[in-house]
């Protein structure tokens, strides 16, 4: 199904939060995520359905004031 | 001493981690500011966050996870539960910016997360203005700690209304209080420990400046200095002249 991960849009076949992140190579990564807006948490993950059109957004660690 | 959410600092210095030439340059000039508190951000994952995460781990320092960009209440609520599980710390800076030119922050907003993350267990540092009412509904809403601005951020103005800020502090003495954003020169972070703030919270001054990390032992120094007289009793201002050396005992020539 057609997502979009940070901004851009994605073909992923993960019908969950969880597999989506692993097909997209963030299985090692530490990252914070949230689907459309709202904050999903690492537990969360592998029990989060995805839909088409989903806005998926994948956070780490940057540089701040 | 007022703390911060339980928590006596070591020294009243908080620094940002953006702006530096190189990662290098950042550790370095984190050394010799010796800050107690470093500010980070969250953003989206393209291949440098790990590198970074390991670098502010390696301080061995507080850490500050900040809600900057973010301009609106949900926003700020959904970064701040998504820097608590990445950062794993119930500390925020939390920041709802309500102007794009100034990025003054809009009370409304803040008010709204700050209620909202400080009844979910977060520890709100809330960047704010020298605005008595909404400190005391930020107060009210939970939070233990404000960052009231300088000047707007990276300006590097200093403290553009002292007299405001004097009396937030007044209003509020039990209530640690950090001067956030605006700061360009050691005078302003001394003048800011003088008025009797508890720290201060600096980036771009040091990140931009010709040597850093020379420019954060000159912050660090001068808010040091600062501190030490908002605890030794400054004395009171005069309109005329008094002379300092005695009068009695001068001979008449």
């Amino acid at each position: 199904m057609k997502i979009e991960v940070n901004g851009a849009p994605r073909d992923v076949t993960a019908t969950h939060l969880g597999t989506a992140l692993i097909e997209l190579g963030w299985a090692e990564g530490r990252v914070a995520t949230a689907l459309n807006g709202s904050f999903v948490p690492q537990a969360a993950r592998d029990d989060t359905p995805l839909s088409p059109g989903d806005r998926l957004e994948v956070l780490t660690a940057m540089q701040g004031g | 001493m007022r703390d911060f959410y339980g928590v006596t600092l070591a020294t009243p210095m908080m620094l940002g981690t953006a702006r530096y030439p190189s990662p290098a340059v950042m550790e370095k000039a984190f050394r010799e500011s010796g800050a107690s508190v470093v500010t980070v951000s969250l953003r989206r994952e393209r291949g440098a966050g790990q590198a970074f995460w390991d670098i502010v781990r390696g301080l061995g320092i507080h850490l500050l996870p900040n809600t900057a960009g973010c301009h609106s209440a949900r926003e700020a609520i959904t970064t701040a539960q998504m820097a608590r599980e990445y950062f794993q710390t119930d500390w925020i800076k939390l920041e709802v910016i309500g102007h794009a030119d100034s990025l003054q922050p809009d009370p409304f907003g803040l008010l709204e997360a700050a209620e909202v993350l400080c009844a979910d267990g977060f520890k709100v540092f809330p960047y704010t203005t020298e605005d008595q009412v909404l400190a005391a509904k930020l107060i009210d809403a939970g939070c233990r700690v404000l960052m009231p601005w300088g000047a707007p951020i990276g300006s590097g103005m200093g403290l553009n209304n002292i007299h405001g800020l004097r009396s937030l502090r007044a209003a509020f003495p039990d209530v640690a209080m950090v001067i956030d954003a605006g700061l360009g020169l050691p005078s302003h972070a001394a003048q800011a420990m003088e008025l009797g703030f508890d720290a201060i919270l600096l980036n771009t001054a040091v990140a931009e400046a010709g040597d850093p990390a020379e420019m954060a032992r000159a912050f660090a120094l001068a808010a040091q200095a600062g501190a030490l007289a908002a605890v030794s009793g400054p004395m009171g201002q005069r309109d005329m002249a008094v002379p300092s050396t005695p009068v009695i005992g001068k001979a008449w020539l």
